[in-house]
C-alpha cells in the first residue's frame, strides 16, 4: 500500500494505491492516472522566465507545454536559461521546439509587445 | 466631474470579474481603476501553473489566467485606468484617483466595489529580534524581483512561513540555482497547500520544520546567519533547541492581510478574524453602496474563488444600482465551534436562492462533520473525510431550509 497526495490540482487528494494499481481517495478520475504515474515514471510542469532583450518586459514568463520527466527538470531549466526573446510575441508563443528532444515545448504565457 | 454607475478600484482577478459580472447584468457606466500598468494583479508574478481548473476546467499559469480574465473585459469594451491610483474615497462617493497623463481627477459612482487585494504581513509584524541587516524581505518581494524584474535576491536562503508563496518561491529559487536549506512554520501544521509541500519541498528534498520559529536574525549590513528554535504548544521558545544556520536571504511568507485603507478611513466595518470589511451575502459592506471581494475581502486559497466572488459581487452591485437590493431581513451568520470565521457574517434570503457560507476551521480534523444550525435547530450536517484550516471550507445551503430564521451558526465536531 503506497500513500501520497495527488498534485494534479490545488485540491490536494489524499490517495492510497494498493498491490493492485486500484486507487483510492482521489475526488476526480485524473487521480488515478496521477497514482499510477508517478509510481513508475513520475513527471511535473516547470515554469520559469527568459530574458527579453526588447519589448515591453524584462523578463517573459514560459512553461512546459506537457509535464516533463522529473530526473529533466534541472536540465531543461538549463536550456531555458540559454534564452533571448524579441517582441512582439504573443501569447503561447513556442520558446523552444522539442526541448531536448522531450516531445515538450517551452511556450510563453504572456503577451510580449514592442518596446 | 464623470459620473459613472459604478467604480471598480484594483484590477486583479476580483475586480475585472466584478466589472465583467456587472456589465452583464445591464450596468454599461462602469471605470475600473488599476494602480500598475497591466492588468491581472499579483496573478502576472505568479508564473507557476495550477490557476483556472475550477474557471476555466484548465490549468493555467498565472499570467494566463490574468490574459484569460481581461480579455473578458476588453471584449465587453469596458472603461480602465493604468497606473492609476486612487486616493481618496468620499462618503459621497467621488473617487479621487491620480495618473501622469491626466494628472489628479475626480469621478462619481453610484456604487463602489473595492477588489484592493491584500499585502504580505513583514518582519515588524511578527517581531523577530535581532540586526537589521539586507536579506530579509517577505516572500512575495522576492517573487516579484525574480518574475517581473529579473533578479536573484540570494544563494543561501532560508524560509520562514509554510503560507504557499513561501513553498512556491522554495522551488523557484532551487530551479534558478538557490540553494534552499529549509522552511520553518510555527504551526505543528503547515499552512500551504498538500501540492506544494510535495512539489515544491519534498521534491526538492527541502526540509520543513514544524513548530519552530527564527529566534533570532544575525548580520552588519548583510545577513550572514539566522536562529531557528523548536516552539511549545503555546508557540513560545523551547531553550536548548536553538541551531544557527549561515544564509543571505530569509523570505517571511507569514500571512496576508487584506488592504484597505480608501474604505477604512470611510468608517468601514472591519471583521475581527479576516481583517477585511463584514459583509452580508450581497458581499455589501456596512456602508450601503460599497461592495468588497477577493482578497481584500478575505485572503483566498484559489485564484478561481475570487473570480467567482467577484462575479457574485458584481451581480450584486448591479442589483443596487437597479434599487433591486433588499436589505430589511437581515440575520446574522455565526462562527460556532471549531469555525474560526465565517463570509458572509450576514444573510437578507430575498436576495438569494441559495446561501453560500465561506469558512475556515481553527485546527486540522480528521473524519469531521460541518453542521449548520438556525438557532438552536440543526438545518444541515455534512460528513468530511478532512478539514484544515489552509484550504477554505464552503456550506451552500438551499433557500427551501433557510425559512424562520433566528440566526445561523457554522460548527464543525469530530465524527
Amino acid at each position: 500500500m503506497d500513500k501520497m497526495i495527488c498534485i494534479v490540482c490545488p485540491r490536494g487528494c489524499h490517495l492510497e494505491i494498493d498491490e493492485n494499481n486500484n486507487v483510492t481517495g482521489n475526488f476526480c478520475p485524473r487521480g488515478v492516472k496521477y497514482a499510477i504515474n508517478e509510481l513508475s515514471h513520475p513527471e511535473r510542469m516547470i515554469t520559469s522566465t527568459v530574458k527579453v532583450l526588447s519589448g515591453d518586459l524584462k523578463r517573459l514568463s514560459v512553461a512546459t507545454s506537457k509535464p516533463i520527466p522529473k530526473e529533466k527538470i534541472f536540465d531543461v531549466m538549463n536550456e531555458i536559461k540559454k534564452v533571448e526573446v524579441r517582441g512582439p510575441l504573443p501569447i503561447n508563443s513556442v520558446i523552444i521546439e522539442n526541448v531536448l528532444g522531450l516531445n515538450v515545448d517551452i511556450i510563453s504565457t504572456r503577451v510580449l509587445k514592442e518596446k | 466631474m464623470t459620473n459613472y454607475d459604478l467604480i471598480i478600484i484594483g484590477g486583479g482577478s476580483g475586480g475585472i470579474a466584478a466589472a465583467v459580472s456587472a456589465y452583464d447584468n445591464g450596468i454599461s457606466s462602469i471605470l475600473l481603476i488599476e494602480k500598475e500598468a497591466y492588468l491581472g494583479g499579483i496573478l502576472l508574478q505568479c508564473i507557476h501553473n495550477g490557476f483556472g481548473l475550477h474557471t476555466y476546467k484548465e490549468e493555467l499559469t498565472g499570467p494566463e489566467y490574468a490574459n484569460r480574465a481581461s480579455s473578458e473585459l476588453l471584449k465587453r469594451k469596458i472603461n480602465y485606468k493604468l497606473n492609476s491610483m486612487v486616493i481618496d474615497i468620499t462618503p459621497d462617493f467621488v473617487v479621487t484617483y491620480t495618473n501622469k497623463e491626466e494628472g489628479y481627477q475626480q469621478v462619481k459612482a453610484k456604487a463602489i466595489i473595492c477588489a484592493t487585494g491584500c499585502s504580505e504581513r513583514s518582519r515588524g509584524a511578527i517581531a523577530i529580534p535581532g540586526d537589521r541587516p539586507q536579506g530579509v524581505m517577505s516572500a512575495g518581494q522576492a517573487q516579484k524581483y525574480l518574475n517581473i524584474e529579473g533578479y536573484m535576491v540570494g544563494k543561501k536562503v532560508f524560509i520562514l512561513g509554510s503560507g504557499d508563496i513561501g513553498l512556491i518561491m522554495a522551488r523557484r529559487m532551487v530551479l534558478e540555482g538557490a540553494e534552499v536549506l529549509g522552511v520553518a512554520e510555527i504551526m505543528p501544521y503547515s499552512n500551504g497547500l498538500n501540492r506544494n509541500i510535495v512539489q515544491c519541498l519534498n521534491d526538492y528534498n527541502i526540509p520543513l520544520y514544524l513548530s519552530h520559529t527564527v529566534k533570532e536574525i544575525k548580520g552588519q549590513g548583510k545577513l550572514e546567519k539566522i536562529v531557528i528554535c523548536k516552539v511549545d504548544d503555546k508557540l513560545q521558545y523551547i531553550d536548548g533547541t536553538e541551531q544557527e544556520i549561515s544564509v543571505d536571504t530569509l523570505l517571511l511568507s507569514v500571512g496576508l492581510i487584506p488592504s484597505n485603507p480608501l474604505i477604512e478611513n470611510l468608517g468601514v466595518e472591519i471583521h475581527p478574524r479576516t481583517k477585511g470589511p463584514i459583509v452580508d451575502e450581497s458581499y455589501q459592506t456596512s456602508i450601503p453602496g460599497i461592495f468588497s471581494c477577493g482578497n481584500s475581502l478575505h485572503v483566498h486559497d484559489l485564484v478561481d474563488f475570487v473570480s467567482l466572488e467577484g462575479k457574485k459581487a458584481g451581480f450584486f452591485a448591479a442589483k443596487y444600482i437597479k434599487n433591486e437590493l433588499c436589505t430589511n431581513q437581515k440575520v446574522d451568520i455565526k462562527n460556532g465551534v471549531g469555525v474560526s470565521y465565517v463570509l458572509p457574517t450576514q444573510v437578507d434570503i430575498q436576495n438569494i436562492d441559495e446561501l453560500q457560507i465561506n469558512f475556515r476551521c481553527v485546527k486540522p480534523f480528521k473524519t469531521c462533520y460541518i453542521i449548520v444550525k438556525n438557532g438552536d435547530k440543526v438545518i444541515k450536517t455534512i460528513k468530511k473525510p478532512y478539514l484544515v484550516p489552509s484550504e477554505m471550507e464552503k456550506v451552500v445551503i438551499k433557500k427551501d431550509l433557510l425559512q424562520n430564521l433566528d440566526y445561523l451558526t457554522v460548527e464543525v465536531v469530530d465524527g
